[in-house]
């Protein structure tokens, strides 16, 4: 329409619900890009172009013009580090390719663009008696970026990654056009896609098997634990009988490690209609000392002792369950503006003292989060080359940016998951070393090969010393 | 779709049934512009009939999927260059026989070139009113034609704050709108008698395609809310002319009472 250059300098009206707070002046010298940060608004970016496509027919000129290195796919922008990052080069920002293209309602599977949310393909189907068959922690994702991390959630040790449930895509590559990758034709494209950061191309669209639901209820229940060891009977009794089983730890209990344990299955009877709450949204960054060592700890506390006397059986709605964070708006904005780090690691069953070992150094940092979640991911074969989770115990904390105090804990952290064969989570990574992703990933150059020329990311250059 | 039609402000269903408000035919020209985009897929939820006309038969076949997967009850499309006056015969032809008893036309096609590209070019500047103003007119009055011997229905169209006052930086774009808000204005006096609505819309800048590389593109209005006041003033009584955001009547109520004197010296 037209630009209010006078009408809105000075003013800070978030017209658009979007990060209106956070944008930098823009000079008029230099193509316009709008600040971008991954979730974890750390590490601070700057992007030559932001490439807005609305309609898949636009991405193979927008891949065509791109200088090798220069693209990488942006979806949401929930990764916590930089793997959705591409500082100093381009990104193709895919949120408007958000079409779902075809349903089939006997079986479940749905084909949709790469920029459709987890968030809308439950607005769409779950009414319709589907549901997602993974999803992570936020509903505010993109299909694509659920594909390129290869995402994980509750149900793990049932139904794997999100890539196993991806039948099929269509990938805009730079040489071959559009790409059909399955298990019979391209399927080691495929793999390498599924967990492959955006590195592999533009994903068209994606054929995704839902997964037959009655309703959106969850039969849940919670159960409080007092040590590592009694989380571990907790997850080996409760993964037989229950589809989510997670659990949250207080990481400032010390050597009294305690926490809740979460686990329910999707309820037999449709019940009623869940209607979706819309909580409130953080306007800005909340002044970094806010969150504290005290502040947490209280928290932490309140949070054990609220859900303590909740403990045993309820029917909750699916979205209180499954994301309980998407219900603050901007949440991330609590940690203040110089953001937060994430730590998710994955530990080998055989090396259970490393868990234990790994809170007991954080513990004694007198750092840490109120976002303490362990998880024992089940034995199903990685979806995709460079897929995250394997069998083990996986440990995610938050960790308020603070410079190095922060990364030298991740640093000490490191060593504990290095010599215990464990690995680091990308999408939730912002520093990791080039060898601990040797390490993480020891095959990470066979799937070389199969990157796209136009892509790069700040994560793949950090790690791997990629131009 | 029954979550959304629970989350709609007011039971649409009762108003669409009890006569005055219904909506529940539209027609879109310009199916595939940014706010169209958004208003179509809010419509979807709504269970409405859709006809969408927009050039791109690939695009359309898109959305026909996607809006019907989402809920409209029926998606028909036409592919045609609205900027194309010779083909408006054709569209509405189409219209009158496919969609015959359609109750809402929503004009939501613009074109918005760099105001320099304008300045260059006395083409360029012609083309922008031709699209923006021209075939506008021409093809709405087909439609008010229909809907004026019905004596029913509703023609919306999607103008600009950027009409309300001729500004250095865009003047061309602002005074295509700006008279296509004055054809509205006086379309809607005409089809009065007839019990036929005509709504103004009137968006602040918005975050679409179409503003992509404009400066403080992202402070501007997101798509879904002015989707949501333009969804909200086709369905039930509203105004004639509908400022989205809201507080861009106040703007430019205001933008409206600097002197010219003072006016002709700002920079934007």
């Amino acid at each position: 329409m037209f630009t209010p250059a006078l009408e809105l300098e000075g003013h800070d009206i978030n017209m658009s619900g979007q990060s209106a707070v956070i944008l930098r002046k823009q000079s008029a010298a230099i193509i316009p890009t709008k600040q971008v940060f991954s979730w974890g608004r750390y590490p601070t970016t700057a992007h030559r172009f932001v490439h807005r496509p609305s309609w898949n027919d636009q991405v193979p000129g927008i891949m065509h013009d791109a200088a090798d290195g220069s693209l990488l796919p942006y979806g949401l922008g929930r990764s916590y580090g930089d793997s959705c990052l591409n500082d100093g080069r381009e990104l193709v920002d895919c949120r408007r390719l958000n079409r779902i293209l075809g349903f089939d309602e006997s079986s479940g599977m749905v084909r949709c663009e790469s920029g459709v949310s987890l968030s809308d393909l439950i607005d769409v189907f779950l009414p319709k008696g589907w549901f997602l068959p993974v999803t992570p922690g936020t509903r505010f994702v993109t299909v694509g970026g659920a594909i390129a991390n290869d995402v994980h959630g509750k149900n793990h040790h049932r139904a794997g990654t999100f890539g196993a449930h991806v039948r099929q895509i269509a990938l805009h590559r730079s040489h071959d056009g559009l790409v059909i990758c399955n298990a019979e034709q391209n399927s080691d494209m495929l793999r390498a896609t599924i967990g492959g950061l955006g590195l592999t191309g533009v994903i068209a669209w994606a054929d995704i098997q839902l997964k037959r639901v009655a309703g959106p209820w969850i039969d849940a229940e919670l159960v409080p634990f007092d040590s590592l060891a009694s989380f571990f009977d907790l997850s080996r009794e409760s993964d037989g009988r229950f589809e989510y089983t997670v659990a949250w730890i207080d990481c400032f209990a010390g050597k009294n490690l305690r926490g809740i344990f979460f686990r329910g299955n999707h309820a037999t009877e449709g019940g009623e209609k869940v209607r979706r709450k819309h909580g409130p949204t953080l306007p800005f960054a909340l002044p970094g000392w806010l969150l504290n060592r005290y502040s947490i700890k209280a928290f932490n506390a309140a949070y054990y002792k609220m859900h303590s006397a909740r403990k045993g059986a309820s029917v909750v709605p699916y979205d209180s369950f499954f994301y309980p964070l998407d219900s603050i708006g901007r949440w991330n904005l609590l940690y203040g503006r110089k953001g937060f780090l994430q730590y998710q690691c994955v530990i080998p069953e055989n090396n259970v003292e490393a868990v234990g070992e790994l809170l007991e150094r954080i513990a004694r940092s007198g750092m840490g989060s109120f976002l303490g979640v362990l998880k024992q991911f089940g034995a199903a074969p990685a979806a995709g080359m460079l897929s995250f989770p394997r069998p083990g115990i996986t440990v995610a904390l938050d960790f308020a940016m603070r410079g190095e105090p922060t990364l030298s804990l991740m640093r000490s952290l490191d060593e504990v998951v290095e010599n215990g064969g464990g690995a680091l989570y990308p999408a939730k990574d912002a520093r990791m070393s080039a060898a601990l992703f040797e390490a993480s990933f020891p095959r990470w150059r066979a799937f070389v090969p199969y990157i796209e020329p136009k892509m790069s990311s700040s994560f793949w250059r950090r790690v791997t010393g990629a131009q | 779709m029954q979550t959304t039609m629970t989350d709609a402000p007011a039971s649409y269903l009762n108003q669409a049934t009890s006569g005055a408000g219904a909506m529940k035919k539209i027609v879109v020209l310009g199916a595939t512009s940014g706010i169209a985009l958004e208003v179509q897929r809010q419509l979807a939820g709504r269970r409405c009939e859709l006809l969408l006309v927009a050039r791109s038969a690939e695009r359309l076949t898109e959305l026909q999927a996607d809006l019907s997967i989402r809920g409209a009850q029926k998606v028909l499309a036409y592919a045609a260059d609205l900027s194309a006056v010779q083909h408006h015969a054709a569209i509405v032809d189409f219209v009158r026989r496919q969609f015959a008893d359609f109750d809402t036309v929503l004009l939501a096609y613009g074109s918005m070139q760099d105001q320099k590209n304008s300045e260059a070019s006395v083409d360029v500047m012609l083309e922008e009113l031709r699209v923006n103003f021209v075939s506008a007119c021409a093809i709405l009055s087909l439609f008010a034609a229909d809907l004026e011997q019905r004596r029913t229905g509703c023609i919306a169209a999607i103008t600009s704050v950027a009409g309300d006052r001729g500004r250095r930086s865009n003047y061309v774009y602002g005074s295509a709108k700006g008279a296509l808000s004055l054809f509205l204005q006086g379309l809607r006096s005409r089809l009065h008698p007839a019990g036929v609505r005509v709504i103004t819309i009137k968006p602040g800048p918005v975050q679409t395609a179409m503003t992509d590389r404009m400066a403080n593109a992202a402070r501007f209005a997101d798509t879904e809310l002015v989707a949501r006041d333009i969804v909200r003033a086709l369905e039930r009584r509203s105004p004639d002319v509908v400022y989205t955001p809201k507080m861009w009547r106040y703007v430019m109520t205001a933008v409206e009472h600097i002197p010219e004197v003072i006016f002709k010296r700002l920079a934007f």
